[in-house]
């Protein structure tokens, strides 16, 4: 019970930080779930989150696998409804009011000072993922790799994630 | 603003369903685009001009962009409920197919070296396609120096001071509302 209330409360918390996606959140997600509470290791979170980016959908549902881990397929829709339902009522409310205040100068200001945070905070996502993910030259050749070939083509990344597990199964055994 | 009278009859059945679709087909990440294919291009429900909208709301709140963008247009089509239909629907392939995953990686409780592996070379690919969406987001965003400064103090914040998220937005957003403030020569 004490670890469902643990859970509603770290995700309902993480949810508010993903301004720009939810990378943004990822640099907390770790510090609260794997050195704060300990429901799983840093390599476990990395390799979650791995598995979150080949799951269809928002790019956070790896979320449901914490929870599941934790406490089972309760804890997983514990956890999802605590992680879209708040920032869900906001952005309803928001979208609602946002109409009505459409000619508000301030509203651009706004959303440009949010567009630039919203920048830093994915790139601090990032530097965060980064340094779980890659231990060597080989792994940073995949990333650079992979960043490469998408500025280039902007082609879907499926196909790149999937050559990248073969990558891996060939030079991390 | 578009006005309310170009915005299609669509049932909420519909709406679940189109959401569904896209929760079960987005793959590799970009699910903005999965969006906007569907809901611009086949099923024409909204215009360019109506979801780039939608899509910088999204961007200024907290919330997933995929799931925000889900409650906006659910919202615009067919009011709460479609709101909720569609939330439901984008969120669940992913997060069924997530807890499956995760009780079979989690339950054998051994150490599989080939699944690591694979999982090791997905997720250094998954940092360079973050920091892809990343850099493309800020080509739409980062227009000038100052917006390059505030979205470099946002950086500098979490990663080397290693201070909280929600301290470095509330250190920043306000300085960056201030310096972008309404003037009155209209920039």
């Amino acid at each position: 019970m004490r670890e469902m209330i643990g859970l509603i409360g770290v995700f309902s918390y993480l949810s508010l930080l993903t301004i720009g996606g939810g990378m943004a959140a990822y640099p907390e997600m770790k510090t609260l779930t794997v050195d704060t509470f300990h429901w799983l290791t840093a390599d476990q979170l990395v390799r979650l989150y791995s598995l979150g980016q080949m799951a269809p959908g928002p790019n956070m549902m790896m979320i449901a696998g914490i929870g599941e881990w934790v406490a089972g397929p309760i804890g997983a829709l514990a956890v999802t409804l605590a992680f879209f339902l708040p920032t869900g009522f906001l952005t309803f409310w928001v979208g609602r009011v946002w109409e009505h205040l459409s000619d508000w100068p301030w509203r651009a200001s706004i959303q440009r000072a949010l567009n630039a945070v919203s920048i830093g905070l994915l790139l601090a996502g990032v530097v965060a993922v980064g340094k779980a993910a890659i231990t060597g030259w080989a792994g940073a050749a995949i990333a650079f790799s992979v960043f490469g070939v998408l500025m280039l083509t902007h082609m879907n990344p499926l196909p790149l994630m999937a050559l990248a597990g073969v990558a891996g199964a060939l030079l991390f055994r | 603003m578009s006005d309310a009278g170009n915005i299609p009859k669509v049932s909420i059945a519909k709406i679940f369903l189109a959401f569904l679709m896209i929760g079960a087909t987005s793959l590799g990440g970009g699910v903005v685009g999965y969006l906007r294919s569907s809901l611009v291009g086949s099923l024409q429900w909204l215009d360019d001009e109506t979801f780039v909208e939608l899509l910088s709301i999204c961007q200024s709140l907290p919330g997933l962009n995929a799931s925000n963008m889900a409650i906006l247009v659910g919202d615009r089509l067919r009011g709460a409920a479609g709101a909720v239909a569609a939330l439901v629907g984008i969120c669940l392939p992913g997060g069924l197919i997530m807890v499956a995953a995760a009780a079979a990686y989690g339950a054998s409780h051994k150490d599989f070296p080939l699944v690591n592996a694979v999982l090791h070379g997905v997720s250094a690919a998954a940092v360079g396609m973050v920091l892809y969406v990343t850099v493309e987001l800020a080509r739409k965003t980062i227009a000038k120096p100052p917006d390059f400064f505030f979205a470099a103090a946002t950086l500098a914040f979490v990663t080397l001071l290693h201070e909280s998220v929600l301290l470095a937005l509330f250190a920043v957003a306000p300085v960056a509302t201030f310096w972008f403030r309404p003037r009155k020569d209209g920039q």
